[in-house]
């Protein structure tokens, strides 16, 4: 990786009608047409493909309706053409820390990520906006051959793997915002783990949003070669802006035989962000990909990881955790594919409504026909904390054949008066004895997280929870 | 006691029979405009009604791919382009000795081809109105007007409900006065007969405060042909009033149809209804229970025994308005062959609805390899203080009980027929009525060969 470079700004500007912003190294502009994906293209010198990707892309995404016949009208909200597509510090990927301008490293102490902590992570890919501000990889890791990089740099770098599984576990037409990434994707991770590699510790970054209107297009494809095993964390957390600003991430995971891969996210956006991001894995024989995911803030969040397990005996989990704020819309959920024999697949999901929040979970089970041994258990639990909060579970399950085992139950509860009361009488304020109640409904789950990550949550549930009582 | 004894049979009142001649030519529902007066025996206001329905049929727009509310439903099947007006039966007497159902019975009811045949009453309080519809539009217009599909029609069949309201012809209207109750069943035949016929069956239930009735549905082709039914039944519950609604579904197995409900329910009511679907090619179900006042209870209930490429189609609505409201819905579904099941549930609890207990669940046994289920139970939770819960299962046969039934002697394939019957008897008993759940376990035990 060389840290010696210098942006090509010899472009035609005259190519498309954008603002070039003075703070930015790069800057597409506002709104989104051919010329900006030339842009794009230009600017990240993207090889021919890309290019060709892109547009088809942008294609699609002119062609899709919004799917608001079952999502939220708030979709309708988006004003494609006052967003930023691309924006760039100009910087490549630094592997040092000292290399890193102090105004982002102190973003990242905001983050609160402790500098001994760091110590401990394999490899720090923090995303500062649309490029990897900071990429650290430990040298052990990088001996045992596994590829840490930024997606930019990844399909240049390793096009043969890289071009094998980009947009085969998502395709570019899968949805409105996922033809939306695959048009203006920037940043995001590479990672490959070869077979029979065991990365021991979680690989990280952090993503987050920075400018104002300015929407974020990651892009992060991770495979893991045969029985290799890996685990992700992306945590993201976002300044408060006062218009609403879009982040519309693509993730592909791709499980070879045996392999293992564990995607963790922590996601606490400002309230006026709408987070619309498609996750997909792919599982082969015997694999086995989790996606944990811990969603707080934003004003509409839509996601549903899914899994589709393609051979014999591979496994699928989603473990969701989303707390709903006054304002705030979590939509989110899971997908099971089962598409070969004895696939098991597990949906967890707790959500927490406070104020005017509203949770829903979507979930959608498929087990084709033909298969047998085949097993998915749900379960949905939705806690209200206020009498205005909201909450919906809308799953779809399609079961074909005979053999087959799935199970769906969800459930909506209060948080019982009587506990609430038994905390106050050993002298807890109601606030207090009501961020207990709800970090005792979601213990379980959030137990399931890397230690670093459970307590930050807890933190983040605390936080939320201050002024929604009483 | 048998029907025969205290038998009170009443003339059917000539006046409200349709004046059809064979000669009527073949009318296409969706095509040829429906005939508003001189062949009805509605009044005036009724015909203005129903000429508006049919602008509003043609006016709304047939389901779509993407519409939610048809998700995973065969599109193909509601195309109703070939089906037409049914003419009048010319077998009545052997289809009213085929109306043979439910013993001990306080009045029946017989409707062929949109007409009614027969109406008998063995013992029916003083002051319980069991009238055709035509005849409560005229005697009873408040009553009518005030109950008549008064709620919109929310799960989708907007489209054919407006067709139904149009081309309605007949029905059952059933009033029960304040503090009246009936204690035997009223049991009402529709019988649709004839290649591609096309009936609108019709049961309108108003039971005053304190009133109670059971009411039973019996849906049946004449013949194995291919026939359209687009059923529509209100049912309206006053205060601390009782109502157990079954419908008996025995379609052909080549038959369309659409069974339209709604129920509200108000303060200490309680409404029981089971949805029994043995025939039909493609069924779709809609039933929108309203719970409107406090301490109400609807009970929702349905067996469905699906073979051959057979589709039901089931969308459900617990909507609670009020407080302190429960609602417990449990729908069975065995699925052999070919078959497909759909649904679509959804539980919602509206702002000043605390304290609602609301449950709902659906379990899909899956006897074959080629069978389909999709189940889509929703919630939508807009108070607090609630308690809801809903599940969906699909599974197959318990290798365990079958192992122990065929260890004892009996064939594999009675003792999958036993677990069957053992799975939908389960949804019996949620009547809590011995009678009731003895008779239609009989019709159960027939239909599954037993």
């Amino acid at each position: 990786m060389s840290t010696e470079t210098k942006p090509d700004i010899n472009i035609d500007r005259s190519v498309g009608d954008f603002r070039y912003e003075m703070d930015y190294a790069f800057d597409a502009g506002v709104g989104l047409s051919e010329a900006t994906i030339d842009y794009i293209s230009d600017v990240k010198k993207d090889p021919d493909w890309v290019r060709a990707f892109r547009k088809e892309g942008y294609r699609k995404f002119l062609e899709k309706p919004m799917p608001t016949h079952w999502a939220t009208k708030d979709l309708e909200n988006i004003v494609f053409e006052n967003i930023r597509y691309y924006l760039s510090q100009g910087q490549q990927p630094k592997r040092s820390w000292d290399d890193v301008p102090d105004d982002i490293k102190k973003t990242f102490e905001r983050l609160g990520i402790p500098e001994q902590e760091r110590k401990f992570l394999a490899g720090v890919e923090a995303q500062f906006d649309s490029e990897a501000a900071y990429s650290n990889i430990k040298a052990a890791v990088g001996e045992q051959g596994v590829i840490f990089m930024g997606s930019t740099d990844g399909l240049k770098e390793h096009p043969e793997i890289f071009k094998k599984w980009f947009g085969k576990v998502i395709p570019s037409g899968d949805n409105k915002f996922s033809t939306l990434n695959s048009a203006v994707f920037s940043g995001g991770s590479f990672i490959y783990i070869p077979p029979g590699v065991k990365v021991k510790h979680p690989l990280q970054a952090y993503f987050r949003i920075n400018a104002q209107n300015f929407g974020q297009f990651e892009r992060t494809l991770i495979i893991a070669d045969e029985g290799a095993e890996v685990t992700y964390m992306e945590g993201c957390t976002a300044p408060k802006f006062e218009t609403a600003t879009l982040h519309s991430a693509v993730v592909e995971l791709v499980a070879l035989k045996g392999a293992k891969i564990q995607y963790i996210t922590v996601q606490n956006w400002s309230s006026n962000v709408f987070n619309l991001v498609t996750k997909r894995g792919l599982a082969h024989e015997d694999a086995e990909i989790k996606w944990i995911d811990c969603n707080i803030g934003s004003r509409l969040t839509m996601k549903y990881p899914g899994v589709v397990m393609k051979g014999k005996g591979a496994r699928g989990e989603v473990v969701s955790i989303a707390l709903a704020g006054d304002g705030q819309h979590q939509d989110t959920g899971a997908k099971m594919i089962h598409a070969a024999d004895n696939t098991t697949s597990n949906i967890i999901s707790k959500s927490i409504s406070l104020g005017s929040g509203r949770s829903t979970y979507r979930g959608m089970v498929h087990v084709p026909k033909h298969l047998k041994g085949c097993k998915n258990n749900t379960e949905c639990d939705a806690l209200l904390i206020n009498s205005h909060s909201r909450t919906d579970t809308y799953p779809a399950i399609s079961v074909r054949g005979q053999g087959n085992a799935v199970q769906h139950e969800a459930s909506v509860s209060q948080i019982s008066s009587e506990q609430i009361f038994y905390m106050q009488q050993r002298g807890l304020s109601e606030a207090a004895a009501m961020s207990l109640a709800v970090n005792g409904f979601v213990n379980d789950l959030v137990q399931q997280f890397p230690m670093e990550y459970s307590v930050e949550l807890k933190r983040l549930i605390d936080l939320e929870m201050e002024g929604s009582v009483g | 006691m048998t029907l025969s004894t205290l038998p009170e049979v009443l003339p059917v009142d000539s006046s409200v029979e349709p004046s059809f001649s064979p000669e009527v030519p073949v009318e296409g529902i969706t095509t040829s405009s429906p005939i508003f007066d001189s062949l009805t025996q509605w009044p005036e206001w009724f015909s203005r009604d129903q000429r508006a329905a049919w602008e509003n049929y043609q006016l709304l727009a047939q389901p779509r791919r993407n519409d939610e509310p048809w998700r995973f439903a065969n599109l193909k099947a509601i195309d109703l382009s070939d089906f037409i007006a049914a003419l009048p039966v010319q077998d009545e007497a052997s289809l009213l000795e085929r109306s043979k159902g439910f013993q001990e019975l306080s009045a029946k009811l017989v409707f062929a081809n949109e007409s009614l045949i027969h109406r008998q009453v063995f013992s029916l309080p003083e002051g319980v109105l069991l009238l055709p519809l035509e005849q409560a539009t005229r005697e009873h217009e408040d009553l009518f007007k005030k109950n008549f599909m008064s709620t919109p029609v929310r799960l989708g069949s907007k489209k054919f409900a407006a067709l139904h309201r149009a081309r309605l012809r007949t029905g059952a209207f059933l009033h029960v006065p304040k503090g009246v109750v009936i204690e035997r069943p009223i049991e009402i035949w529709h019988w649709v007969s004839g290649e591609n016929a096309t009936i609108f069956p019709h049961t309108l239930i108003v039971l005053d405060e304190g009133a109670s009735a059971t009411v039973i549905d019996r849906f049946i082709s004449a013949r194995d042909e291919r026939s359209l039914a687009v059923a529509v039944n209100d049912l309206t519950l006053g205060a601390a009033s009782r109502l157990t609604y079954i419908g008996v579904q025995e379609w052909s197995k080549k038959a369309t149809a659409f069974h339209l409900n709604t129920t509200e329910v108000s303060r200490d009511s309680t409404s029981t209804a089971l949805q029994m679907n043995f025939g039909g090619a493609y069924i779709r179900g809609e039933s929108d229970s309203h719970l409107l006042g406090e301490g109400s209870r609807s009970v929702m209930l349905s067996i469905n025994p699906a073979d051959g490429s057979r589709e039901i189609d089931q969308r459900t609505f617990q909507d609670h308005f009020a407080p302190r409201a429960t609602s417990d819905l449990l729908y069975h579904n065995a699925l052999a062959d070919a078959a497909r099941t759909i649904f679509a549930g959804l539980i919602k609890v509206e702002k000043e609805a605390h304290e609602t207990d609301a449950y709902q669940k659906v379990r899909n046994l899956m006897l074959s390899d080629e069978a389909e289920a999709n189940s889509m139970p929703g919630l939508e939770i807009l108070a607090d203080n609630v308690r809801c819960t809903h599940g969906a299962t699909s599974g197959e046969l318990n290798e365990d009980e079958l192992f122990y039934m065929m260890a004892r002697g009996i064939p594999p394939q009675q003792a999958a027929q036993l677990i069957v019957r053992g799975f939908f008897g389960t949804v019996l008993e949620r009547l809590e009525n011995p009678q009731l759940e003895e008779q239609l376990g009989l019709i159960l035990d027939r239909k599954l060969n037993l």
